[in-house]
């Protein structure tokens, strides 16, 4: 199996249009694939294919209840927490746990040494696995409104892929902190998609150089070609950085996707390119180099 | 009055109208809120007259000579941060979430907390008034709290400077940066586009706004990409009584304002995107509360 995760730094340059199309023509060419939407903030890859719900599964996450009649307003859990989820004013005997800024490590139940502290599960979020043509084919997190971090609801999607498929395929949340990290942390390969602007630019230096410290092998490919200039291309060759395909801007395009409609299967050129991309990094990068 | 621009999804067009509203004409300040994938100081090229260090959280370290193995910390572990490889405990800083539990737990001491102190924030001019901007190392979190630190600084500066507007150019989602770029500001802007992305996006950050019950003006950038998908969103906005300011074109002289360094306000005031960038900024901020 080979887990290959679709990233930019920057949002709307393209990464759940590649995403999708490339599931797609993976699934053409008749490998058992699966796709991953770990953009668990504004998921939307299922909107482009005819699915069927299999199953849905809530991921929790504990939170501390503390049982004020056995309390002794220490403060000994206060001072465990390094979130500042736990208020205490031990005079007033008064003690709140703030659920939103708590992260569930479990210090203040360790803290206490009077058992006034139980725990009790908050939803965080749903990680739900759909068909497609029968098969089950599509992982979506999703992350509750007003949850602060989208990392343990990522997790839980990327934890209930199919071991017996042959290709992963990952949306991962725009950006390169703890949520990106997350989603290609567990990946072979990363595909970074950007636009040829200086802010794509700026963006996919800043990827490059997340992606390096955690030795991931990447390549890119620019979305939107012909629109801006030609510095990332630039860029990308001084630092020998495999450019993988340029999509030029069509009109066509931007609008076939904007209807939700998948481009690859109304375009055999572009589902020809894709496929030759994937192959070559399966070939460069899969099996072998994956039995770690 | 503290303006934030924000957009479910990503790349509909926030940074760039963020910059065209800060070039309008009077001075502002501007602070770039989507500190994760920074990119207004590109147009802007600010001068940096302050530079803050910001400790964005911690991360666990073994210290090999104290450590007898004896795989307690991985127990108390709820991150999974912690394995045992080849009878070695091993933290995986990706993983780690900085929570002291295995520091405080590890009965040899040898487990030490790190600052994880790469971000920054900084502060300076730029020609149409302030700027205020944070950068994320990569990798990093708490990004909400970044967002709090530029919001505050922001404030500072526009009462030091007397100026009265603030534009937030916020992240895109619906975490937590977001969530701290529009707690207590006076107008949300939602920049989306006519694609079922854009709208199943916009309705995810429409639900977040009201629960904070703020004013939320919707501009539909590139409308014409597809008019009737842009349609559905007007339609939508007018079922939930959200304000449409406006609806914009598909220009490509955005990108190139873009690469000249320039807002298109000041690219080429005469555009007829530009008149619209204008009166949509007008009709926001006359807009009563």
């Amino acid at each position: 199996m080979m887990k290959i995760a679709i990233a930019s730094g920057k949002g709307g340059t393209g990464k759940t249009f590649i995403a999708t199309n490339i599931f797609y023509t993976l699934l053409q060419n008749n490998y058992r694939a699966m796709l991953v939407d770990c953009d668990a903030e504004a998921p939307n890859s299922i909107a482009f294919f005819e699915t069927k719900q299999i199953k849905e599964s809530e991921v929790t996450q504990l939170v501390p209840v503390i049982n004020k009649d056995t309390c002794t307003f220490c403060g000994k859990c206060h001072e465990y927490c390094n979130y500042n989820a736990i208020f205490i004013l031990p005079p007033m005997k008064v003690i709140q746990v703030i659920e939103d800024l708590c992260h569930g490590c479990g210090a203040c139940s360790v803290a206490c040494k009077v058992g006034a502290i139980s725990e009790k599960p908050v939803s965080l979020g749903q990680v739900a696995l759909y068909s497609t043509d029968g098969l089950p084919g599509l992982i979506e997190a999703r992350m509750n409104i007003g949850v602060m971090s989208p990392v343990p609801v990522i997790k839980a999607a990327i934890r209930q892929v199919d071991n017996k498929a042959d290709i992963i395929i990952m949306d991962a949340p725009p950006g390169t902190s703890c949520p990106f990290i997350q989603t290609v942390a567990s990946a072979d390969y990363v595909i970074l998609v950007t636009e040829p602007t200086p802010f794509g630019l700026s963006d996919l230096k800043q990827s490059v150089e997340t992606l390096k410290t955690i030795n991931k092998p990447c390549g890119v490919i620019i979305n939107r070609s012909g629109l801006g200039n030609n510095e990332v291309q630039e860029y990308l060759s001084n630092e020998d950085i495999s450019l993988l395909l340029e999509i030029p801007f069509k009109k066509e395009i931007a609008e076939l996707y904007s209807r939700g409609k998948i481009v690859s299967e109304n375009d055999s050129f572009f589902a020809c390119q894709l496929s030759e991309v994937i192959r070559d990094i399966i070939e460069q990068h899969g099996n072998s180099h994956n039995q770690r | 009055m503290e303006i934030a621009i924000i957009s479910g999804k990503g790349g509909t067009g926030k940074s760039s109208l963020s910059a065209a509203f800060a070039t309008l004409n009077s001075e502002v300040v501007i602070a770039d809120c989507d500190v994760d994938a920074a990119n207004l100081y590109l147009l802007f090229n600010p001068t940096h007259e302050e530079e803050i260090d910001y400790i964005s959280g911690h991360k666990a370290v073994i210290n090999y000579d104290l450590c007898s193995n004896c795989g307690i910390c991985q127990s108390y572990c709820r991150f999974d941060a912690i394995s045992i490889i080849n009878s070695s405990v091993v933290i995986s800083e990706i993983s780690c979430d900085g929570c002291f539990l295995c520091s405080r737990i590890c009965p040899e001491n040898a487990i030490k907390m790190v600052q994880n102190d790469k971000s920054r924030m900084y502060s300076g001019s730029f020609r149409n008034g302030k700027m205020v901007y944070g950068r994320l190392a990569p990798g990093e979190e708490n990004s909400g709290k970044l967002v709090n630190m530029v919001r505050e600084k922001a404030k500072q500066v526009s009462s030091e400077n007397g100026l009265e507007t603030i534009i937030l150019d916020g992240p895109p989602g619906i975490g937590c940066p977001v969530i701290s770029t529009i707690t207590g500001v006076d107008k949300v802007v939602i920049v989306t586009e006519p694609t079922i992305s854009g709208l199943h996006d916009m309705k995810r950050t429409v639900e977040i706004v009201q629960k904070f019950s703020l004013p939320a003006f919707v501009i539909i950038n590139k409308y014409d990409l597809n008019s009737d998908m842009s349609y559905q969103i007007e339609d939508w906005c007018k079922q939930n009584r959200i304000t449409i300011a406006g609806l914009l074109p598909f220009d490509k002289q955005m990108v190139e304002a873009m690469i000249m360094g320039k807002s298109i306000t000041e690219f080429n005031p005469d555009l007829d995107i530009s008149k619209k960038i204008k009166t949509i900024w007008n009709k926001i901020l006359n807009q009563k509360k």
